[in-house]
């Protein structure tokens, strides 16, 4: 049992890895000089999927030995939700690619996929027994198909952030350049985030405090990362340990704050440091790199992923949940923040669509559409479950 | 109302913008565009044609998209502003929400209750935002459906060159057409799903156009959605009741007007245990501490024979068995009995042993059951004992000295005893709680001195019948196809014209035009037939 548990962590590595081989790949693929849409795949761009197709499949051995070792699908806690949706973003990648043979997509769709599955594994890992809730094949229908309906719709987020890059002119500085970085620093934070916590866990950072929590009970709680705000009446008891500047009042979870505020440092000292090495904002930096790809066939796959992946979307995030939450929580709807924010985005995405075929909003304004979605989508997968926290906070 | 007759001799209804069967521009405004919109086949809208009547002007307001975003975005907007604090229903229902957020919350919280966020999807702009949308749906799909249904169904093969010309993808070339070519055109288009048709040396092929109506398809089923969550408050179509019962318990079931009852046979709460289950769980185990199993109801379900017959006791006879778990409901006729909640270890009944404080010699044992209490236990032998008072959830004295109880549940249980003894047959008075024994009548010989207590489970059974759900699930399946169908197919049509010695060619399709010009490439290669250029670019 715990050797396929064992043999499924690796897998999950190897695929990892293999996804950052790919993407180096296709970025060797897309410096090839004269790639047009119409030529088709150099040898670069061959090898890039190639790796990509392995890397997947490797992920699929981790997801099925997973199933194995736990008599359920790997799709019960926070971790194993986002590494599948990490897959799942990459195998909408290769569907869209194998339609459209775009290298560049490649190059920004993986290392989404990479900082996805990065994230995920900052949450305990280990394997989860189901509660009496989630003892139900509506687990797998309905997680797996809401997850592959978020990454479909991710990759038209993917393609309208490379129509952003490539089109907004960044010769002047303009709301667009800083909207468009806006998103860049929300990225480089998250890879904040991913540094801070595992340079923090390699060096087994661990402080107690004692505290009173907003039941007014006394309570415990474990930082990974040294204290910036401190939990309520808090009371250091790990000896040698940073004592925290400010003590946060009882209704503030101090402890995700302290990591909000860490990822955030974090991610201003990398940003800065990007801008002041390069000198140039950071889409300025990937400018170059897809250049040779075509505007409209960028602004193609942007919509094609939204009509691919909203009718996988609805079927999965809300019709199957609402069976399932007919079966298991008496009732098909009850305002639930994470049924909430489903509706939300499925409504966005709805207004997208009726956007695109009325109000003609092509190109730009429905790249920028497409990022909003997927910051819609980002919001529910994060702050739902880890803010707002209804019935859905299975994991933390 | 004036029909248009176009040129071609096609009469088309009133405020049509493109000759339906030719395709000729039929408007001055129309004729001036490079490009005509295809949108809706440049067909007769009633929203673009009428507005005198107020009729007309509620019509038309509803029947623009625009509306109908800006309806969808306040909706989404709405919706979000729900869940930045808990809803009324998620906070713990034994405290006033008006004294709840505030104190939570703070000022923040207060506001929050003040305009009635705390309760928003049930409030009445909430409701009247989808009834908005409804709306919407109805008049955006009737305004646009049945027009372009017309157009399509009116379109003629050999289209006027002033249509061709000005389509999206055109090419115009002098020449003839070649059999030879078209033999190819024509097997190209066959094995890519074309339904061709010919006339007067012009050819169109159309395939999918299925997928235009998918749109409206998936507005139906939207409606039906909508119109089932409404019927859910008519009289008998919905039912939600929660059941608390006891193990050992047999109770009316509510919401079945008497005709059915359950009886709780044994509530179980199985934990994951270490060593019992599987060995990868042991890491989560160890970390969370308990995780939760299992939580089951062994119900009996009875049927009342004598329902309905005025005055008449209940005479139960046995439905079924059935062992209710999360995911698991009972079900019969239209009720669904979920397992929601429980309490575990409700006090039951409790033990006394009436004994000598000097001697410890005990005479006998009393068994006080909590929930049906004797006035007289007699332990023969000229020893009773009789209970003057139970307070089943002690909350101390008034200031007469009278002990209170702050609710009928035996949560705390206190008693006053009176004991009768051969040697005190007018008996001695004892007030015993939990842990305490109070002599207030003076000292006692004898005392009831605590042995046992029985508890028992109690579980919570949510009872529902919504019969509503399967129009809701229709109207979720025909949405489902609507969208499939105008979401993975599209409608393309190419057509080839040779007129005066030249070659007209076109395309269209409602999305996606790299497919379709990918499409007409692979036919039209090899031939003399011009290939259809985009002439709408970055």
């Amino acid at each position: 049992m715990s050797d396929l548990a064992g043999l499924s962590s690796t897998l999950l590595y190897a695929a990892f890895l293999l996804y950052l081989v790919a993407t180096i790949f296709f970025g060797g693929s897309i410096r090839q000089k004269g790639l047009r849409e119409s030529e088709g795949l150099n040898r670069w761009g061959k090898l890039a999927i190639t790796v990509t197709v392995i890397g997947f499949v490797a992920q699929l051995g981790y997801f099925f030995t997973r199933w194995a070792a736990a008599g359920h699908a790997p799709v019960s806690n926070l971790f194993e939700f986002t590494t599948f949706f990490g897959m799942m973003v990459v195998g909408a990648f290769i569907l869209i690619f194998f339609i459209y043979k775009t290298a560049v997509l490649g190059l920004f769709a993986l290392p989404v996929a990479i900082i996805i599955i990065a994230y995920a594994s900052m949450f305990p890992r280990e394997i989860s027994p189901l509660i009496p809730a989630l003892q139900s094949n509506w687990l797998h229908i309905h997680v797996t198909t809401a997850a592959l309906g978020q990454a479909i719709l991710s990759i038209s987020f993917v393609a309208g952030i490379i129509y952003l890059v490539k089109n907004i002119d960044q010769s002047i500085s303009t709301k667009k350049t800083k909207w468009l970085e806006t998103v860049m620093f929300f990225i480089v934070t998250v890879v904040g985030f991913i540094i801070v916590t595992t340079g923090f866990a390699l060096a087994d950072y661990s402080a107690t405090f004692e505290y009173v929590n907003k039941e007014e009970a006394a309570d415990v709680q474990e930082y990974n990362v040294p204290a910036l705000v401190g939990p309520n009446e808090g009371v250091l008891v790990t000896d040698g340990k940073m004592n925290p500047l400010v003590d946060m009042p009882a209704l503030i979870n101090a402890k995700k704050l302290n990591t909000v505020l860490w990822s955030l440092g974090a991610g201003i000292i990398l940003y800065l440091a990007i801008r002041l090495i390069a000198r140039k904002r950071v889409a300025a930096i990937m400018q170059p790199l897809v250049r040779n790809v075509s505007s409209d066939l960028l602004d193609e796959i942007s919509y094609r992923s939204v009509l691919i992946g909203f009718p996988v979307f609805t079927l999965g995030a809300l019709i199957f949940a609402m069976i399932w939450a007919q079966i298991a929580w008496t009732r098909f709807w009850g305002w639930d923040p994470k049924e909430v924010w489903a509706l939300i985005t499925f409504l966005f995405y709805a207004a997208f669509l009726h956007l695109r075929l009325s109000k003609g909003w092509h190109g730009e304004k429905s790249a920028w559409l497409a990022v909003i979605g997927f910051g819609i989508i980002m919001f529910n997968l994060v702050a739902v479950n880890l803010v707002i926290a209804g019935l859905h906070s299975y994991a933390g | 109302m004036g029909k248009v007759k176009c040129e071609c001799g096609h009469v088309n209804p009133h405020g049509t913008i493109l000759c339906e069967s030719c395709g000729r521009a039929l408007t001055e405004e129309a004729k001036k565009e490079n490009l005509v919109d295809m949108r809706y086949e440049g067909s007769a809208r009633r929203s673009q044609t009428y507005n005198k009547t107020i009729i007309d002007k509620v019509w038309n307001f509803f029947s623009s998209v625009k509306v109908g975003i800006w309806i969808i975005v306040l909706i989404l907007v709405a919706a979000s502003f729900g869940t930045i604090l808990p809803q009324e229903f998620y906070i713990p229902s034994n405290v006033e929400p008006e004294v709840y957020y505030e104190d939570v919350y703070g000022w923040f919280g207060k506001i929050y209750y003040m305009i009635g966020f705390h309760d928003l999807y049930n409030s009445i702009w909430f409701s009247a935002l989808i009834a908005a949308l409804g709306v919407s749906l109805v008049i955006c799909s009737l305004d646009r459906v049945i027009p372009l249904y017309r157009a399509l169904k009116t379109q003629r093969v050999d289209r006027h060159e002033s249509f061709m010309k000005k389509q999206r993808l055109f090419a115009e070339q002098t020449g003839s057409l070649q059999e030879a070519d078209m033999e190819k055109v024509r097997a190209e288009l066959k094995k890519k799903h074309y339904k061709i048709r010919e006339k007067n040396g012009s050819l169109l092929a159309e395939k999918n156009r299925f997928s235009r109506w998918g749109p409206y398809v998936n507005h139906v089923g939207l409606i039906l959605f909508l119109v089932g969550a409404m019927l859910r408050s008519v009289q008998g179509m919905y039912v939600d009741e929660l059941l608390w019962i006891r193990e050992g318990e047999t109770l009316q079931i509510p919401g079945t007007d008497g005709e059915y009852y359950v009886k709780n046979d044994q509530f179980t709460l199985e934990n994951y245990e270490e060593g019992e289950d599987p060995e990868v769980f042991n890491e989560a185990i160890n970390r969370v501490g308990t995780v939760a199993k299992n939580y089951q109801t062994d119900a009996i379900l009875y049927h009342d024979e004598n329902n309905g017959l005025p005055g008449a006791k209940p005479e139960l006879s046995e439905v079924k068995h059935d062992d209710i778990q999360v995911n698991e409901p009972m079900k019969f006729d239209n009720f669904a009995v979920y397992q929601t909640s429980f309490r575990q270890d409700e006090m039951k009944a409790m033990h006394f042993a009436l004994t000598n404080k000097v001697t410890g010699e005990e005479f006998g044992e009393v068994v006080v059951d909590l929930f049906d209490q004797q006035e007289m236990y007699d332990l023969g032998n000229g020893y009773k004992v009789e209970l003057l008072g139970y307070y089943p959830d002690f909350d101390g004295f008034t200031e007469e000295g009278e002990p209170t109880s702050k609710s009928p549940l035996p949560n705390k249980p206190a008693f006053l005893f009176n004991m009768i003894s051969p040697e005190k047959p007018d008996g001695e008075v004892s007030f015993v709680e939990i842990q305490n024994t109070m002599e207030p009548l003076g000292e006692t010989t004898y005392k009831m001195a605590f042995k046992n207590l029985e508890t028992r489970d109690v579980s919570a059974l949510t009872i529902r019948k919504d019969l509503t759900l399967p129009i809701l699930s229709i109207g979720g399946i025909i949405f489902m196809i609507g969208v499939i169908q105008g979401a993975y197919w599209n409608h393309r049509r190419i057509w080839i014209r040779e007129k005066d010695g030249s070659i007209y060619t076109a395309g269209h399709t409602n999305k996606n035009w790299h497919g379709l010009k990918r499409e007409i490439h692979t036919i039209l290669e090899g031939t003399a037939v011009p290939e259809p250029e985009d002439r709408q670019t970055d």
